[in-house]
């Protein structure tokens, strides 16, 4: 009789990569479905793009590099990283945004680093910013709230819009934007951002329809949405609670000290945590493991500095929102923030 | 330190970092009482069970031993005798399997029972309180009592450490899911671990004992309260429920706040702790005088039809104890011996049950599901949330994978204890504590190598010392006796005697003389025989 040989502990939690990966589609359900609500099909079918240029370039590169392929599909973390691009970008960009967004992301930024657990940068917001910087126009070309729109964009014109640039009748991006005032509509912060810059007032600035009770149209109740599904990530402890509170303290704590001091000329810490993407970036953008910093203490640095950094792009930086530059600058700082707070070892002093 | 004292004595608890909740699983075996195991077959006596050198064997092939008789004397200097669990014949003595994580081969005695079971003569101590400490602490070391925790480091030598005591601490947390083993016999044998407590607080020169015993065995607790009542030196804490509690410095810090130093002692901070088994042993010892033959084993998992725990003699092969559980094997069985966070899976049933052995495990693979393959680390940090002892296990993964054994010591690995939770966690599976036992082995190699290399430089550099000095010597030796002689042809000459010198002139000049007549002859027949030769070619 022979018996098997393995190294302890022979017992296991069983909650595996694949398990929190699933977890954490799950918790993004409520945000999705109001992103649906208010900017319509659209994310949809960038899901279904995004993730299909995922799977298909995650087989690629482990095929290229002489890997197991199922291996790869089956612990889900391109699909994440698809599904959180996929959701950030404007939901009628046309098709070639997100194709080339997540091909970029999951074959440089994550297998060209040497695949899960070797990237250096956060690869959703890696493709998000190289689409941002390449193509400006249409990565802020968010439609308005489906509410505020004098056309309501079918499902099949969203397809055409999508695929084609035009809706079956003939509109396009830029035309179905147009308010029923006759102005483009912007992001909330995207309009606030201009208006402060043109030295007009807060309540100026958001007496416009985009804005309603304490954030923009829309946007509020999907931020609370990501915040909701967020809390439940902490709950299941697939994510700690230290670097969503360290991302919102450092966004808040700056923006309700510049509101103390000029009330009406800077967006208040509310308005802040509610718009743009605030949440979904503290609770499912910043948190990705691999990209963080690695203790308790540094996860906290690490959200602060987001936080902090987010609040400055908005403010005074050249883009509306700064997400995706804040998590990818703080990506950068990883190792100095792991250098200077690694715990203190049991038996070294820690405690006396 | 007088208010972390009151705090201690008040019964405050502190926590310690980390920490996980796997299942218990200790109503396996924990609801049979304790029985022993028929006296039959072979005994295979390992020379060598607890932590530290071999003795040296005192007995020879085809000898009669009586149980309690001791095998091996300790020779070196931590040195552990082992003895026949019980009277027969020595019929091997040899290389055999024993009890190791790699299945090593090591010397074994093999003692084949005559089934009488006679016992030797035993010399129990009417009261302890007459013998010296050092008396106490020799009886302790000829009846091979070593550490029954896990560690197996001789009890003898951790008690004769003289330093401050503030607490004696008894550790019977049994934080290890499925074993039960203190857990019964705290339950049967609560007042002769209250003895031997009372034993080791008289050896080590303490006034106050804590016994720990975590809150999952309330019928220990209920033994414990009730017979304390009349021990005032004594006290019962009773630790929550987290694994690994009963890790020495985990225990430590749960009790007292306190911590260990890196590399220090417990006995560095005022603290000394055995084992509730240690405890009965010890009473066993002085009050019967009995050694260390047997202990207390849990056989447990799925796969065992009468779990339970039992008295197991040291040297029973696992074959025998699980034959008497019975058990029925699946393809892939794991046996564990151990429990299933830090033991370690046997490659075949001979092994023998030693000092150290506290369980014998047979899980169905629906119980503990064996180990999945290992997928990259996703750095979500769970393993550095559960290390109790606040280290990186994700770092020390990386490191340990690069080989950067500095990198590793920077990290301090060596205060890693090997509890297995990081890898409990791990969604990726990654079998982290196995990566940590490679490295530390090898960071040891190469101490260890470095060490001789080392040695070999100094003796390489002292012989070469050695001879440029016994060069100098000698050219010293030779110049002192030229200088010497030198003097004496002075003092020669001077008395008026021949300069050894001129006669040397003169030789010389003699020699020349001779030379050049050579040379004027040698010219002159060479004239002749080249006029000859030229004569010829024409």
């Amino acid at each position: 009789m022979t018996f098997k040989i393995a190294a302890s502990p022979h017992t296991h939690q069983r909650r595996t990569t694949r398990q929190i990966m699933r977890l954490v589609y799950l918790a993004l359900i409520p945000g999705v479905l109001l992103q649906t609500v208010f900017f319509g099909w659209g994310v949809w079918f960038q899901l279904v793009l995004a993730l299909a240029t995922a799977w298909l370039a995650e087989g690629f590169c482990m095929r290229l590099r002489g890997r197991p392929m199922m291996s790869a599909w089956r612990d889900h973390t391109a699909m994440v990283t698809a599904v959180l691009l996929a959701i950030s970008i404007p939901s009628l960009a046309p098709w070639w945004i997100i194709v080339i967004g997540t091909s970029f992301a999951v074959i440089v930024v994550k297998h060209v680093y040497g695949g899960v657990g070797q990237n250096l940068f956060n690869p959703a917001m890696a493709g998000y910013v190289l689409l941002l910087v390449s193509f400006p126009v249409q990565m802020t070309s968010w439609p308005a709230p489906t509410m505020l729109t004098e056309h309501s964009i079918s499902v099949a014109d969203t397809i055409n819009l999508i695929i084609s640039g035009y809706t079956s009748s003939g509109y396009n991006l830029e035309q179905l934007r147009t308010g029923i005032d006759g102005l483009t509509m912007a992001t909330p912060l995207d309009s606030l951002r201009t208006d402060l810059g043109s030295q007009m007032t807060l309540s100026e600035a958001t007496a416009k329809p985009i804005f309603s009770d304490f954030a923009g149209v829309g946007w509020q109740w999907i931020n609370l949405a990501y915040l909701l599904g967020g809390l439940a990530l902490i709950k299941l402890r697939v994510i700690s609670w230290h670097i969503p509170a360290g991302v919102l303290l450092g966004l808040a704590l700056p923006a309700f000290i510049g509101a103390a001091f000029a009330p009406d000329q800077q967006i208040g810490p509310i308005l802040h945590l509610f718009s743009g993407a605030t949440m979904l970036g503290a609770f499912f953008i910043a948190t990705d493991p691999v990209t963080a910093a690695t203790s308790n203490r540094g996860r906290l640095w690490f959200g602060l500095l987001i936080g902090a950094l987010v609040y400055i792009i908005r403010t005074w930086g050249g883009y509306p929102d700064g997400v995706a530059f804040a998590v990818l600058l703080a990506n950068m700082m990883v190792p100095v923030i792991d250098k200077y707070t690694r715990p203190v070892v049991y038996g070294h002093g820690g405690r006396p | 330190m007088s208010a972390d004292l009151t705090d201690i004595e008040a019964g405050r608890l502190w926590t310690f970092p980390g920490g996980i909740h796997p299942p218990e699983r200790k109503e396996l075996s924990n609801s049979t009482p304790l029985s022993a195991l028929p006296v039959a077959g072979d005994y295979r006596v390992p020379v060598r069970q607890h932590n530290g050198d071999p003795g040296e064997i005192c007995v020879q092939l085809g000898q009669q031993v009586l149980a309690g008789e001791p095998l091996t004397k300790p020779g070196m200097s931590n040195g552990l005798p082992v003895h026949a669990p019980t009277s027969g014949e020595v019929t091997y003595i040899g290389p055999a399997r024993i009890a190791h994580p790699s299945g090593l081969a090591d010397l074994v005695i093999t003692i084949t029972a005559d089934g009488k079971d006679n016992c030797c003569d035993l010399y129990p101590v009417p009261d302890y309180q007459q013998l010296s400490r050092t008396e106490l602490l020799d009886r302790l070391h000829d009846a091979g009592i070593a550490g029954l925790g896990g560690a197996g480091f001789p009890t003898a030598r951790k008690l004769a450490l003289q330093r401050p005591l503030d607490y004696l601490i008894i550790n019977g947390v049994e934080c290890e899911p499925y074993i039960t083993a203190d857990d019964r016999l705290m339950q049967e044998h609560a007042a002769e671990i209250i003895r031997g407590t009372e034993i080791l607080l008289y050896i080590v020169g303490c006034s106050k004992a804590l016994i720990a015993v975590e809150q999952n065995k309330p019928a220990a607790i209920g033994v414990f309260k009730r017979l304390l009542a009349d021990h005032p030196t004594i006290a019962l804490r009773e630790i929550p429920v987290k694994y690994p509690s009963g890790g020495e410095k985990q225990l430590i810090q749960i009790l007292t706040g306190r911590e260990v130093p890196s590399r220090g002692l417990p006995i560095d901070i005022g603290l000394v702790m055995h084992n509730v088994g240690t405890a009965f042993a010890v009473q066993d010892a002085i009050d019967h005088g009995r050694p260390l033959l047997q202990r207390v084993v849990t056989v447990t998992g799925e796969n065992v039809q009468q779990p339970g725990n039992y008295w197991v003699r040291l040297g029973t092969p696992v074959a025998s104890l699980l034959e008497h559980c019975g058990y029925t094997p699946e393809p892939q069985q794991r046996v564990i011996m151990g429990g299933p966070m830090m033991g370690f899976t046997l490659p075949d049933l001979t092994v023998p049950v030693v000092k150290i052995t506290n369980c014998i495990m047979l899980p169905a693979t629906t119980e503990l599901e064996p180990a999945q393959q290992e997928m990259p680390c996703i750095r979500c940090g769970a393993c550095s949330d559960v290390c109790p002892a606040v280290l990186l296990p994700q770092q020390l993964q990386w490191l340990a994978k690069a080989k950067d054994y500095e990198g590793l010591e920077q990290q301090n690995l060596f205060d890693c204890i090997e509890c297995g939770a990081c890898a409990y966690v791990c969604p990726s599976e990654i079998p982290l504590v196995h990566y940590y036992r490679k490295a530390k082995a090898e960071i040891r190699n190469i101490a260890r190598e470095k060490a001789s290399a080392e040695i070999a430089r100094e003796r390489f550099e002292a012989r070469q010392q050695r001879l440029e000095r016994e060069k100098e010597e000698r050219l010293e030796r030779h110049r002192q006796a030229a200088l010497a002689r030198e003097k004496a042809q002075a003092e020669a000459v001077k008395a008026g005697g021949d300069n050894p010198q001129d006669a040397v002139q003169a030789a010389i000049a003699r020699a020349k003389a001779r030379k050049a007549a050579q040379a004027a002859k040698a010219a002159e027949t060479n004239n002749k025989t080249e006029d000859k030769s030229t004569g010829d070619s024409e």
